[in-house]
């Protein structure tokens, strides 16, 4: 109950940030946040609830980034279009490279998940239907509201907090569905869960596809949003490390981590990028890297597992003090 | 036609047994400790950054710019042991990979801060000039680095099967608890091992600077390269990632020649996956 009280005071207070912060730069920020929140939290179903840390997910985003503008600048379709285009193509690429990769633990994974990334950028430059090296571009002028061309960030973060409840919402379903069980089960123990008849191959297959799916909507919307998608801003492998940073800076494997760790580095990032210019961009990455050798190395469960046991902590800690009145009380 | 492929082989395995020599370093630390160096390839950018430094400051070439490599990255080894990899080691997977995940951001952006964003060269008459062999070109540079990093690879390979020293490691690889109650310390045993992965890719860094271009992301290439590697030699295994980093410059150097330049990493990295998938234990390795 009380819960869901905190859920809907910080609902109403997303709904009203670009209401309050009506500045340009302000709202494209919110959208930003929320848009680098859903692939976060995207990824969090693979990466956080089974613990699988796929380093490789910019395939998918680029996967919905390059089928959204593709649909436009071929066919000249609205993104609408190509946003299920992009998600079927995730899917069946998850699939595809799932099977083999996800026999793979731990390291070998990530590794392979990088390589699988590395590949689809190299052959993505050499492909000229996709715009190889200079990449594709979207509508300069919107025929209409189904081009989801916007000048003002204003109606980009309303789309995105919805595509995002949406992604949380199936997070959320997830986890407290037998999937969900399962795969905490196999992140514990891939081998007991397998010994205890869980399909654990077959459940890890549907978490990377489910997570390949909706990283993809992310891709699109950013390109939309950005009108313009390239192999380094589609599938360089930095969009990986920063979908996979957030999530493990706010809490990989927690409903609300990858929200919470958008919603600190991608202002930060912004921020840093605007008042140091040019320079900015390798200075911003020097912070990325030694945020995240912090947190591996003091606190590997993120921001919001720490502040969890805090306050736990202190809820636990009046009880301790009236126990020990109650005793010594009785002698 | 024959001559220059020949020539292209050559070329390949000169420049594979550089590659042997820093991914000897990832497959030592891996198999020791089940730790994987994602920054593995940033450390040998860092090796290329010190040549390219010790030429501009002191117009100094491999002579210096390579053994001061070494001993600056291997301190850097056995710094980063002691101040991440011996926390994180017993932290959870996802600690595992974040921790050199970041240590890699850290160092390619902090040179890339430095340096920028250009692609730096060293002077092509640093070392010698070409050789002609029976018709066959060899820059005296991919020469001497080959040779170098051949020999070094050799060394370590003696190093770990032929001492007290390499012996304590093995233990340590084995088993640390009862490497342990033997009176080895795995903390110090470790601690070398960081030292003289990190020190071969420092050495490699400065050997290949000298033909190689220099650029800040140069690492991501090359730690997929180590990867390569040691997947392709087996896990742990220093002769094993020799032989592969030999066919690997061979096979990178011919489907460049053949396919075209663009290709050749497409060649590898499909290698790559294509043993992580069917044959995970590598060419060398037990089933």
């Amino acid at each position: 109950m009380r819960r869901a009280l905190w859920l809907l005071i910080a609902l109403a207070l997303v709904i009203a940030y670009p209401l309050v912060f009506t500045t340009p730069f302000q709202q494209r920020l919110g959208a930003l946040v929320l848009l680098y929140a859903i692939a976060a939290s995207a990824w969090n179903i693979v990466g956080g609830y089974a613990g699988q840390v796929s380093v490789g997910h910019v395939v998918f985003f680029g996967c919905g980034a390059y089928a959204a503008m593709g649909a436009y600048a071929h066919f000249a379709l609205s993104p609408l279009i190509g946003i299920p285009a992009g998600i079927v193509f995730a899917v069946l690429i998850a699939a595809v490279i799932g099977r083999p990769t996800l026999r793979l633990s731990g390291h070998y994974f990530s590794m392979a998940t990088i390589a699988v990334a590395e590949l689809a950028r190299l052959i993505v430059t050499n492909t000229e239907y996709l715009g190889a090296a200079v990449g594709l571009s979207g509508p300069t002028v919107p025929r209409n509201v189904f081009d989801l061309s916007f000048i003002s960030a204003l109606p980009y973060y309303y789309l995105f907090l919805v595509i995002l409840i949406i992604t949380l919402a199936i997070t959320w379903w997830m986890t407290n569905s037998r999937m969900g069980f399962y795969l905490r089960a196999i992140k514990d123990s891939e081998r007991a869960a397998r010994s205890l008849g869980a399909p654990a191959s077959r459940i890890k297959l549907y978490a990377y596809m489910l997570s390949a799916g909706l990283t993809s909507v992310a891709g699109a919307l950013y390109a939309m949003m950005f009108g313009f998608i390239d192999p380094e801003s589609g599938l360089g492998i930095l969009i990986s490390v920063k979908i996979l940073i957030m999530a493990a800076l706010g809490g990989a494997g927690l409903l609300f981590g990858p929200f919470v760790g958008a919603a600190i580095l991608v202002p930060l990032e912004e921020i840093s990028n605007s008042l140091l210019g040019g320079k900015g961009a390798g200075l911003t990455f020097v912070v990325y890297g030694a945020i995240i050798v912090l947190i591996a190395r003091f606190q590997p469960g993120g921001i919001l597992a720490l502040i969890n046991r805090l306050w736990a902590k202190r809820r636990a800690k009046p009880m301790e003090e009236s126990i020990a009145q109650e005793a010594s009380h009785a002698s | 036609m024959t001559f220059t492929l020949v020539q292209v082989i050559v070329g390949g395995l000169l420049l594979g047994a550089v590659y042997a020599l820093f991914s000897s370093g990832l497959t030592l630390v891996w198999g020791m400790m089940n730790v994987v160096n994602f920054a593995h390839g940033d450390f040998v950018m860092l090796g290329m950054y010190v040549a390219f430094v010790v030429y501009t400051l002191l117009g100094g070439g491999p002579l210096i710019g390579a053994p001061l490599a070494t001993l600056l990255l291997a301190t850097l080894g056995v710094i980063v042991y002691f101040g991440l990899i011996r926390d994180i080691m017993k932290g959870p997977m996802l600690a595992q990979i974040l921790g050199t995940f970041g240590l890699a951001l850290l160092l390619r952006y902090s040179v890339f801060w430095w340096f920028g964003a250009n692609f730096l060269s060293l002077p092509e008459n640093l070392v010698g000039g070409t050789f002609d062999i029976f018709g066959i070109r060899i820059q005296a540079s991919r020469l001497l680095a080959g040779v170098v990093a051949l020999l070094v690879t050799l060394g370590l390979h003696l190093l770990l099967t032929r001492t007290t020293l390499g012996s304590r490691m093995l233990a340590v690889a084995e088993d640390a608890t009862a490497a342990q109650l033997m009176g080895i310390r795995p903390d110090s045993m470790q601690a070398i091992a960081w030292g003289i992965a990190a020190g071969a890719t420092g050495l490699a860094g400065a050997l290949i600077a000298t033909f190689f271009y220099i650029v800040p992301t140069v690492g991501e290439t090359l730690g997929i390269v180590a990867f390569v590697t040691v997947s392709l030699g087996g896990f742990g295994s220093v002769p094993g990632a020799l032989v592969a980093g030999l066919l690997i410059g061979v096979i990178e150097s011919l489907s460049g020649y053949l396919i075209g330049a663009v290709y050749k990493d497409i060649v590898v990295y499909t290698l790559f996956l294509g043993f992580l998938w069917f044959r995970p234990q590598g060419l060398m390795g037990k089933t």
